[in-house]
């Protein structure tokens, strides 16, 4: 008998004439009663040691110029349909057209926008969208500038689900804060393999 | 496990420095935790809900593993079962030696430490680095995991500075934690780069889409399963998950139990391979390994529904003083009393199930409300049986026959007061009873006596 044939087999046996509990019950809350999303994302991202910026869309360009400068970015990737005003002049802006690891590991930064964030957790969520690019393309430079459109936010991770429904097959990743560790004395160290830097955008 | 969890317990207690570490530790997280518990006003029905999705799920176990299988299928991943460690280990290795791959990078995962793949791996030539910052340390000195989210818990830095001196640093260090995260960066950066097969875990396998969700911190996780060309996942078969709108209750569990954050900084969820996007190549291992058994008790397969957040172990008095390791088990603490014994056997970890004192916080903190000390009872009743006539079910049953007589109940307090001095340490077999237990002094006389002569 195969195993696969096996396990089910045990499977079955083991629950004979077991009791069917019956749906979960799900009495919480699918709504928050959260006024104001976007301050609360921009105050839970930076308790999470995000650098976080809310500015009006058309200061975006100029914004995300300075944040290159600020810190020391001479390249920074991007999805290859990355919207051309978001893209920096003063910069080396390299796309990303299947770059290897090594490439990806020689960028200063990469740029991207993102298909949603959750207020109440701080979170961002990419879906690997023609702003969004690749996971390795957000995972192996040391700084990641995101940018966030403020009719982008939910409030709670049953509103993101909600939305995400029909990209449940896509690579999903949700980012809240810059990458850490508490392995020591669980003292919190932001900035293990992940990018060490997150700079959140909230434009509206 | 010789001498089982008594004897364990008591040499990890010897160790000052390990109580000190844990004390911290473990008051740290648990504050944390109920920060962010707090917030939200919902937690009780959130707790219902993941309580009531997994138990659905290990009722309909059959279906959604067929469903997973086939979703997961239809999106380019290959499903393999193993029913048992042996088969998952195997399997392992010959998807390595399939491409000529001698190393393989992974993330942290209780599953594969349960199953022992590293050695498995180690004895098929091929090297399976830790990535996890505390897992890494383990391995550099050939040490185990002793709490399932922070494994490295006995350590302090500088002992860590101290490791990571002799192993793997490329310049000298000091004991501050940025400082040691750095060197684990750079050592580890590499080896992600060059990386060509990733193992993980999984936190939960999405029945309706054939999704595999991981939930982290570091990036490691990320690095492991985005970099390499190809992918192993290794899932116990109770991992699954109806639904994948049912994450958005597990999400919300899940990170504020285990680290006391409202959302771990990241999370992936995958399905299958994506064209130009992670690996091309997509391998689950559905793994029973006494999984099964546990499901066929009744009473005893709540524990199935554990999401491994460690909460139970952060509260719970005997783990914060005993540490993992007395548990001599992958899965320690309150969770691993009631698990352990049910994956290998009742018989094969028989103190277990005693390593508690049945106060009840763990059941109050699981996310998933795992009645444990409930469990621990049932499980405890299994090893009587096993064991009878105890020494204990002995004196057990004389008590009760002294008991059920007025006479020779009376006659049983005078002789009590009389021989008191010679019971506070009685001899041989009994011994283990009053070593660890402190005897009440008894009243100069009893009440119906004093009563009587009132």
């Amino acid at each position: 008998m195969s195993a696969r044939e096996e396990i089910l087999g045990r499977v079955r046996s083991a629950l004979a004439g077991s009791p069917d509990p019956g749906p979960a019950s799900r009495g919480y809350r699918r709504i928050m009663e959260t006024a104001d999303v976007a301050p609360l994302l921009c105050e839970r991202l930076a308790d999470y040691k995000a650098e976080v910026h809310r500015l009006p869309a058309l200061e975006a360009p100029r914004a995300i110029s300075e944040i290159c400068a600020a810190h020391h970015v001479g390249r920074l990737g991007v999805p290859p349909e990355l919207r051309i005003d978001w893209r920096p002049g003063s910069v080396d802006v390299i796309e990303d057209h299947g770059l290897s690891p090594r490439e990806l590991d020689g960028l200063d930064g990469v740029l991207t926008g993102c298909t949603l964030a959750i207020a109440e957790t701080g979170t961002i969520v990419l879906a690997a969208g023609p702003d969004e690019g690749r996971r390795a393309l957000t995972l192996v430079p040391d700084l990641h500038v995101c940018v966030v459109r403020e009719s982008q936010i939910v409030d709670g991770v049953p509103a993101a689900f909600a939305a995400l429904g029909r990209l449940a097959t896509r690579p999903l990743t949700f980012v809240s804060g810059p990458s850490a560790t508490s392995d020591i004395e669980l003292d919190r160290v932001e900035g293990v393999h992940g990018p060490r830097t997150l700079v959140v955008l909230v434009i509206r | 496990m010789k001498g089982g969890f008594p004897e364990a317990a008591r040499r990890e207690l010897a160790n000052p420095q390990l109580r000190a570490n844990l004390r911290n530790a473990t008051d740290t997280i648990r504050a944390k935790r109920a920060r962010v518990v707090g917030e939200l006003p919902d937690w009780e029905e959130l707790r219902e809900a993941g309580r009531g999705i997994k138990a659905d799920v290990l009722h309909h176990l059959e279906e959604y593993l067929t469903q997973f299988e086939a979703a997961a299928q239809a999106a380019g991943a290959q499903v393999h079962w193993a029913r048992d460690a042996a088969e998952a280990n195997a399997i392992v290795v010959e998807i390595a030696r399939a491409h000529g791959i001698t190393d393989v990078v992974k993330m942290k995962s209780l599953t594969t430490d349960e199953i022992h793949l590293n050695a498995a791996l180690a004895q098929a030539g091929i090297t399976a680095l830790e990535t996890d910052f505390a897992e890494l340390i383990l391995q550099l000195d050939g040490d185990w995991p002793s709490h399932i989210l922070v494994p490295a818990i006995h350590r302090n830095r500088t002992e860590i500075r101290d490791l990571f001196a002799r192993t793997i640093a490329t310049r000298p260090l000091t004991d501050d934690p940025h400082d040691l995260a750095e060197a684990a960066r750079v050592y580890l950066r590499e080896k992600f780069l060059d990386a060509r097969m990733g193992v993980s875990g999984a936190n939960f396998g999405v029945a309706e889409t054939g999704t595999i969700c991981i939930v982290e911190s570091e990036g490691n996780g990320r690095m492991c399963t985005t970099l390499p060309e190809v992918l192993v996942s290794i899932l116990g078969i109770e991992k699954l998950v109806p639904t994948f709108a049912d994450l958005e209750v597990f999400l919300q569990l899940l990170p504020r139990s285990s680290t006391g954050e409202r959302m771990n900084p990241y999370t992936s969820l995958w399905t299958g391979v994506t064209p130009g996007d992670g690996p091309q190549e997509m391998h689950i291992v559905l793994l029973d390994a006494g999984r099964t058994r546990v499901l066929a008790d009744e009473v005893g397969r709540v524990a199935l529904h554990c999401i491994r957040c460690s909460a139970c172990l952060n509260v719970c008095p005997v783990y914060s003083r005993t540490g993992g390791h007395a548990y001599g088990s992958v899965y320690p603490g309150p969770i691993g009393a009631i698990l352990t014994p049910q994956l290998i056997g009742v018989e094969k970890a028989p103190t277990l199930p005693y390593a508690s004192s049945l106060c009840g916080a763990c059941y109050e903190v699981c996310p998933v409300k795992i009645d444990i000390p409930t469990v621990l009872l049932h499980l405890r009743a299994k090893v009587v049986e096993q064991h009878s006539p105890s020494a204990e079910g002995l004196t057990m049953r004389a008590a009760g026959w002294v008991f059920r007589g007025r006479r020779r109940f009376e006659g049983a307090q005078r002789l009590a007061r009389f021989a008191f001095p010679l019971a506070r340490l009685l001899p041989g077999p009994l011994a283990s009873w009053t070593k660890t237990r402190d005897l009440k002094p008894l009243p100069k006389q009893s009440f119906r006596r004093w009563w009587a002569g009132r």
